[in-house]
């Protein structure tokens, strides 16, 4: 292929790294005003009164906004296609205020040093309750999170609002106790993820204007253009018609920027005002205030008989969903469909939770959306389970691991996996880590022991059945073209890799072709870039979408060049014929025509393609993790990671590898240092880079990424996704290495030296 | 109050605030390479040099610029387009908005040690923090740029 598989440096890469202005904060207009948030200092409490007279006497105070001159209808801020499975249980400003942190008042000002004086003297009568903190007493618990009667469930999803019960599922398939039972062998363990924040450098950022139609404009640093327009639509209670949503160059995501956050805020003053506005998060707000991962706790049963077949997976977990619903259902039951069927030999399995509400910041996307956490015990545990039946423990795996054409107890009926090379990967990373050759525990000096862990991980590529991508591609009166697409490249590359699938049909060199994304009012509609869909469902759009402008072009060169179409060889620029009569047009000599009443038919000529999926293939990953622990501290040192992916063909591969061993290391800041911490009244301590401590270039070891290519066949070029699978190995990688290093079994994240010094200490 | 900064080589008069920070300042000329990542000194992306060397402009009052040499990426186009490149052609820019300040890092190390080893790169711009790359694109960006500039025989 001319453009698939080739690695392209990022269309826009010279630009931004020249310092020109790209990013929402470079384009604010001018006299925008500023605005701060007055937030709660009490986990769970009812705001009696509020007096703002004095900030309203502070020269330079637009306004103050309360819970009383907001829209009473509850929405989600959850970045999914309509109607979505999250709760409608937010408002702008509530007068409850469910975390320390919640929004109790809009403070506008002409700059940011009033608006801060202003929030000073705001003074706030609140009726404090106890909070709920524990997921354990969340559930019927004499604080009632969302006492509302007007919270709003789409769909049924388990949820009891008025017993904490933000959502609940379970599946069980076959008898579990009686299999158990028939096992011969049995591990069981519980195992806590924690609630960490996906970080981006850019923190959440919005600023809004009034256009001249008298439409809402609003700027925003965000995955999702137009589920925040729909959101914005309900929460501002205005039609959608009125908004228009524009998404300039992100500085990352990471799922963080798939729920809306800022923007609520943002668009209400603009609305009210009509003027421009602007609202910034500093580090501690995008931390503290917005959505993280879901916390779990994990209560996992394997069961295999002696054959090594892994005949039981049972896992029952308990769900934080934190102040707000957002997420919270679908990120437990896409783990299912991310973990489970990796396994797929056995009779019974049990994946189930209760997703409860408590007084914690709200849980909602993070890179891996639910799998990186069902992966952690599932995989510990298979660990776990081929030390006990004293088996490699990627022997154990590969006679477990799902086959092409295979089915699992958690699918579908009629669903199979479709495609993967994955023995071929593992052996692969087996070879890379020389997993055969040496021993996977050693004394590396006197206070230090080396170790070595494998896992294994799926992810989905897109939501199956839901999320429908559409792109238009132009061709421009110049003769070159346009890609219009409501994806939302976040630094990823993905306009890039959208130009190299569409030029890839059309012929053309990328220089002939321009990506215009992410604006409601030109872009066709597109979920937004999350469920590692960009590549797979809107590149499989962009390459049908290309088709059809191919064809439409050969089509109109033939009647200009008076010839058949099949007589026409066409380069994406030029047109030959291949009649005998030597003629060629050129795109350029063509596209001008087509725009004036002088030539045959006048008719700009576009693409437009519409697709999603009924599937949502796997991408597949192994990870193997090598660690240093010094086992008089319990410090643990990454050394080197060796990891192989199958994520189909690959579009772009230095983009690919980057997202890998970018993903890797946010894994390792999950697994070794990233730790979430609060009060006992509720603050969030690790609120800022100076306690949530994200991995530096010393905390990484080496990376080492490789591919296996398997060919999908229901993506574009035999695509699949690599944005999410690649963060899910880290954490049971690196719980597996430190076991086999010093015996230290953690069950709970982050595995700092602490609790590795306890381990070690209690098996002595 | 209104004081005379020296800019990228260019003298200019601005009126700023007694506690302003110099990212602030900076920003407001119009230098928008320079970002902030976050409040507590953590993260890197404002990093500019004051005559030669890396400060964080975030913490850096504007006063105290006052008679010394700011240099921003702006300052050293030339050179950050090679860099820039080294580093696009690792896919190491991803979302890019801590790269700029990584970029500054990156050159100042050049003309603090004549062959830095990959170990005394990782030491010098271990201040730089980076969420989407996982760094070993920096490394593999920074050590070819390197290179380009030894075979230019550009002096640091």
């Amino acid at each position: 292929m001319k453009h698939v598989g080739k690695s392209y440096k990022k269309v826009d890469a010279k630009t931004i790294l020249s310092g020109r202005a790209a990013y929402t904060e470079d384009l604010i207009p001018a006299n925008a005003l500023v605005i701060k948030i007055l937030r709660s200092p009490h986990a769970m409490a009812k705001i009696l009164d509020i007096n703002y007279a004095a900030a309203l006497k502070i020269p330079g105070v637009e306004a103050v906004f309360t819970y009383k001159d907001v829209p009473q209808v509850r929405f989600t801020l959850a970045g999914q296609t309509y109607p979505e499975v999250s709760a409608y249980d937010s408002l702008i400003l509530d007068q409850i205020v469910r975390y320390v942190g919640d929004a109790v008042a809009i403070v506008v000002a002409q700059d940011e040093k009033t608006a801060l004086q202003a929030c000073d003297v705001i003074k706030v009568q609140y009726e404090v309750m106890e909070p709920v903190l524990d997921i354990h007493t969340a559930i019927d618990h004499p604080t009632v999170v969302h006492p509302e009667d007007d919270l709003i469930y789409n769909m049924p999803v388990g949820g009891e609002p008025k017993r904490n019960i933000a959502c609940s599922y379970s599946r069980v398939v076959g008898d579990i106790e009686a299999e158990l039972k028939a096992c011969d062998y049995v591990v069981e363990d519980t195992y806590f993820d924690q609630a960490t924040v996906q970080s981006a450098m850019e923190t959440f950022r919005t600023f809004c204007y009034i256009d001249q139609f008298d439409r809402l404009v609003c700027t925003s640093s965000t995955q999702i253009p137009f589920h925040l327009r729909r959101h914005l639509a309900r929460a501002l209670d205005i039609p959608a018609s009125k908004i228009r949503v524009i998404k300039p160059r992100i500085g990352g995501g990471f799922g963080s920027k798939q729920t809306a956050c800022s923007e609520m805020l943002c668009a209400f003053v603009t609305w009210k005002l009509k003027k421009p506005a602007v609202l910034i998060y500093t580090r501690h707000e995008a931390n503290n205030c917005s959505t993280s991962r879901h916390a779990r706790e994990w209560n996992i049963r394997l069961g295999a008989t002696k054959d090594g077949i892994i005949q039981v997976i049972d896992m029952v977990a308990l769900s934080d969903a934190g102040a707000y619903g957002t997420h919270a259902f679908t990120t437990f039951t896409a783990g299912e469909h991310k973990s489970i069927p990796l396994y797929n030999k056995g009779k019974a399995v049990r994946y189930e939770s209760k997703i409860v509400y408590t007084n914690h910041m709200a849980g909602g996307a993070f890179r891996g959306y639910g799998a990186t956490e069902a992966l952690w015990p599932l995989e510990c545990a298979v660990t776990k389970l081929a030390k006990k039946m004293g088996m490699d423990e990627i022997e154990l795996r590969l006679k477990n691991l799902i086959d092409v054409g295979e089915t699992s107890l958690v699918y579908e009926p009629g669903e199979v996996l479709e495609s993967g090379l994955l023995k071929e990967a593992v052996e692969k990373a087996k070879q890379m880590a020389r997993w055969d050759e040496r021993p996977h525990s050693w004394q590396i000096d006197e206070t230090h022991r080396g170790g070595l862990g494998v896992a294994l991980a799926f992810q989905g590529s897109g939501v199956a059945k839901f999320d429908v991508a559409s792109v238009e591609i132009k061709l421009q009166d110049d003769g070159n073209y346009t890609l219009y697409t409501g994806s939302t490249d976040m630094g990823t590359g993905s306009n890039t890799v959208l130009m190299q699938m569409a030029c890839e049909v059309l012929g053309c060199p990328l220089e002939n072709m321009t990506c215009y994304e992410a604006d409601t009012d030109v872009v066709p509609f597109d979920p937004g870039s999350y469920a590692s869909s960009t590549t797979y469902v809107t590149g499989t759009a962009a390459k049908m979408a290309a088709e059809e402008l191919r064809s439409k072009i050969v089509a109109t060169f033939a009647k200009y060049l008076d010839v058949a179409e099949r007589d026409i060889e066409f380069d994406g620029l030029t047109a030959r014929t291949l009649d005998g009569s030597n003629k060629t047009m050129t795109t350029a000599e063509l596209a001008p025509k087509l725009v004036v009443s002088l030539g045959p038919e006048p008719e700009q000529l576009v693409g437009f393609a519409t697709w999603g999926s009924h599937t949502s293939p796997p991408p597949f990953m192994v990870g193997i993790a090598e660690v240093s622990v010094d086992t008089e501290t319990g410090q643990v040192t990454p050394l080197d990671y060796y990891a192989v992916v199958d994520c189909g063909t690959i579009v772009n591969p230095t983009l690919a590898k980057v997202q890998a061993e970018g993903g890797i290391v946010q894994g390792l800041g999950m697994a070794l240092y990233e730790e979430v911490r609060y009060s006992s009244n509720g603050h969030l301590e690790t609120n800022n880079f100076m306690t949530y401590k994200i991995p530096t270039r010393q905390d990484t070891g080496r990376i080492h990424v490789d591919f296996v290519e398997s060919h999908e066949p229901t993506g574009a070029f035999g695509v699949k996704s690599i944005g999410e699978v690649v963060i899910n190995t880290s954490c049971p990688a690196v719980q597996g290495a430190i076991l086999n290093a010093c015996g230290a079994n953690l069950t709970t994240l982050p595995m700092i030296s602490e609790k590795v010094f306890h381990a070690l200490m209690a098996n002595e | 109050m209104d004081v005379q900064l020296k800019i990228n080589g260019k003298v200019t008069k601005v009126s700023i605030e007694p506690d302003e920070m110099l990212i602030k300042t900076l920003r407001r000329e119009g230098f928008y390479s320079v970002r902030c990542g976050c409040d507590t000194m953590n993260c890197g992306l404002c990093t500019v040099w004051i005559d030669g060397d890396t400060i964080l402009s975030c913490s850096y009052p504007t006063f105290r610029a006052v008679g010394h040499e700011i240099t921003t990426l702006e300052g050293l186009a030339e050179e950050a387009a090679i860099l820039g490149d080294c580093l696009a052609s690792e896919g190491a820019d991803q979302c890019g908005y801590c790269t700029t300040g990584m970029m500054m890092s990156a050159m100042a190390v050049r003309r603090k040690y004549e062959n830095p080893t990959e170990e005394e790169i990782r030491d010098y711009l271990v201040g730089n923090l980076c969420r989407c790359t996982g760094y070993e694109s920096h490394m593999r960006g920074i050590v070819k740029y390197l290179e380009v500039m030894k075979s230019q025989e550009v002096a640091p």
